[in-house]
């Protein structure tokens, strides 16, 4: 997994609620069998004109000028700035693969989508949960300041505004410590393997049905 | 006193990272469901790392999403859909992990057919990498989606880190009204509580109009607990579950069957157990529900009309509904039953089950479907669903009525294959979602039930099943 500790990163808004796996990356491009190469497809019906399909070239595709993520202000983002239930619909991990390999490392909303969410921290990509009265805060200022940034530090679990505001967030203790350290969460679950073996055979003995 | 979703929890944990009670958890997995488009890359990850699987006998996989719904014996035409369905093939036959292959007569889609050869059994943690193995919750499992790092974690591990979900009450009481199905249930509680209301819960569905489901119903239900947001759905055991269970390939037999089912039915609430949230809803008052927008939650019943974003205070939600009737290409206060669909889709892990068909053909039964209806299309759960409903000529009434029949998969409900709308095109779905683009660029889904799609198919428009019915 990718380590995260700071990210002073340009903000782009995404100003809708309900954003959800299928408008993240379509459908199509989940015939890949890669990790990789999703960035392009990004938001894809919603950033270009013509209708995408894997392998076509991107840097040929019509663009939507309108689309925010393709406004100049907001070119390079790191912090994608949200409504809530960021990431509703689907399991694909391939969503947060597009949004981390288009180049985001945090996204801030009200909430998420509860897999979602939980698939950002396998791969090291930060989903922040702020207060709505914030977020709107946030949005209001990102609008009005072309340049807008935000400097999220992990270790502090602060997410601080060019006006020196602070917003602190939340965070398991155990994710912050595997996102700090960029740890290989099965290799840590491996430790366990005598527990995972011994609760095994306890479970094979008391119900023998589900091992058949 | 402990809820089902307690039970299962602690009858599961492996080890607890801290002592807190919302630390994470290590938790045991009983089943892992593996199709082939979130499973490639875990495969990949495995090898890479040196690993192997941990229990290759709770593992079984199948190919889904990609398949055609026409001329198997054609083969994959789409070449990167035939190498993700080839990816899969050969990662099960290296590792000796059982697949059931394309052709195979108990292939279909990874919820239909888990359940249907008893590889779901209660008190299990099923997990998939799909949101909507909420499903499986049906049969007093935690049953939930996991994204691909978390399939080669299972793989890798047996286990899960997990983190305990808050636990909400869903209590349905009464009876339904004629032609009503669990569908309008699921539709009704998610456009009162919202497609994120119960995200960080799982649900538990109870009450007697839940008891009085099949467990087609109960699956149908607990598989949109997703779309409300809740990660797992689930209804306790009783006779009905049993029964569905006796006699399935992999349930257990003879003795071990006793044993079995003695356990499996304490598998429900205490009595006076509490839950973090509770909802009530009087099934009596449920009516056919219809989706308008492009979020479940958009949603309304037969006898209402579109509504009007102009009546709407919140800026963001107000937003949201005229972006969502633009691409609907719905005008504001139009009469849902005034809605008319180009085609009709009938199929989905949410109701594709020999249940969901047979309402559907007693509806369209000696009728046709209207002019307007450029393509009507029945697509079983699986090769065995499909195999049911020809005995009992499902297959003949659809076809006669002027209905395509294909063969299983996941089709049309996502578009991953060649089943798709064109941009415009308008569908009466039994599918679970009706986002943008969702079953093809531009395509227009309404979200209902299997009678209600086939009512919308013969009479051209959406109308009150309870009229026709």
């Amino acid at each position: 997994m990718k380590k995260f500790d700071f990210c002073d990163g340009l903000v782009a808004p995404l100003d809708r609620a309900n954003v959800d796996t299928d408008a993240i990356i379509p459908k199509q491009f989940l015939k890949s069998i890669k990790r990789s190469g999703f960035g392009q497809n990004l938001f894809d019906e919603w950033r270009y004109l013509d209708h995408g399909e894997p392998g076509m070239d991107a840097t040929r595709r019509k663009i939507n000028p309108d689309f925010i993520l393709n406004l100049p202000r907001y070119r390079g983002a790191q912090v994608l700035l949200a409504r809530a239930n960021f990431g509703c619909g689907s399991s694909r991990e391939h969503a947060p693969w597009a949004l981390q390999d288009y180049g985001f490392q945090v996204i801030i909303a009200p909430s998420f989508a509860d897999i979602f969410f939980n698939n950002c921290f396998k791969i090291g990509l930060l989903p922040i949960v702020l207060d709505a009265s914030n977020v709107d805060q946030l949005f209001r200022e990102v609008e009005a300041t072309e340049g807008y940034r935000l400097l999220v530090n992990l270790q502090d679990q602060s997410v601080a505004t060019p006006g020196d505001e602070s917003f602190l967030f939340d965070i398991d203790p155990f994710r912050k410590h595997s996102l700090l350290n960029g740890l290989d969460e099965i290799g840590l679950t491996l430790q366990h393997a005598d527990k995972i073996k011994a609760f095994e055979e306890k479970r094979r003995a008391a119900q023998p049905w589900l091992f058949a | 006193m402990q809820t089902l979703y307690d039970k299962l929890w602690q009858s599961h944990v492996v080890h607890e990272e801290s002592d807190k009670p919302d630390g994470m958890t290590l938790l045991y997995i009983d089943r892992h469901l593996v199709h082939e488009v979130t499973s490639p890359q875990a495969f990949e990850g495995l090898k890479l790392a040196g690993r192997k699987p941990w229990r290759l006998n709770s593992i079984l996989a199948v190919a889904d999403h990609n398949v055609p719904t026409t001329r198997r014996d054609h083969g994959i035409s789409d070449p990167t859909s035939r190498l993700q369905v080839e990816t899969l093939d050969q990662n099960c036959e290296e590792l000796g992990i059982t697949e059931f292959r394309m052709n195979d007569l108990r292939q279909g889609i990874v919820h239909v057919i888990g359940p249907e050869q008893g590889a779901t059994l209660p008190g299990m943690t099923v997990v998939c990498g799909d949101s909507h193995t909420s499903t499986h919750g049906a049969f007093a499992c935690l049953a939930f989606g996991i994204g691909t790092s978390e399939v080669e974690h299972v793989l890798a591990t047996q286990c899960l880190l997990m983190k305990r979900a808050k636990t909400m009450q869903v209590a349905v009481e009464g009876e339904l009204g004629h032609g009503l199905t669990a569908k309008d249930i699921a539709l009704a509680i998610i456009g009162e509580i919202g497609t994120a209301g119960g995200t960080g819960y799982a649900i538990e569905f109870a009450g007697s109009a839940i008891r009085a489901l099949s467990m087609e119903g109960r699956m149908t239900l607990c598989n949109m607990a997703i779309e409300a947001g809740a990660r797992a759905g689930m209804v306790a055991v009783d006779d009905t579950t049993v029964e569905y269970l006796r006699g399935r390939p992999f349930a257990p037999k003879g003795d071990l069957w006793e044993k079995a089912v003695a356990y499996w039915r304490t598998l429900k609430s205490d009595e006076g157990a509490s839950f973090d949230k509770t909802l009530s809803l009087d099934a009596a008052k449920v009516k056919p529900q219809v989706t308008w927008g492009t979020s479940p939650e958009m949603v309304t019943t037969i006898d209402g009309r579109v509504p009007d974003p102009s009546q709407i205070t919140d800026i963001v939600k107000r937003h949201d509904m005229e972006r969502a009737l633009k691409y609907m290409g719905l005008a504001p206060n139009t009469p849902i039953s005034e809605i008319r669909p180009d085609k009709i889709f009938i199929g989905s892990c949410t109701n594709a089950r020999i249940e969901d068909l047979r309402t559907a053909a007693e509806v369209v039964k000696g009728r046709h479907i209207a002019a307007n209806i450029k393509l009507a299309m029945v697509v079983p759960g699986s090769g065995l669903v499909k195999y049911q409903a020809e005995q009992e000529g499902l297959d003949k009434i659809f076809r006669d009525a002027g209905f395509e029949w294909r063969e299983p998969g996941c089709s049309m409900c996502l578009a991953m294959n060649d089943d798709r709308l064109e941009s415009g095109e308008r569908c009466a779905s039994t599918s679970n979602r009706n986002f943008e683009g969702r079953q093809g660029p531009g395509g227009r889904t309404h979200l209902v039930s299997p009678a209600m799609a086939a009512a919308a198919a013969v009479a051209g428009h959406f109308v009150d099943i309870r009229e026709i019915y």
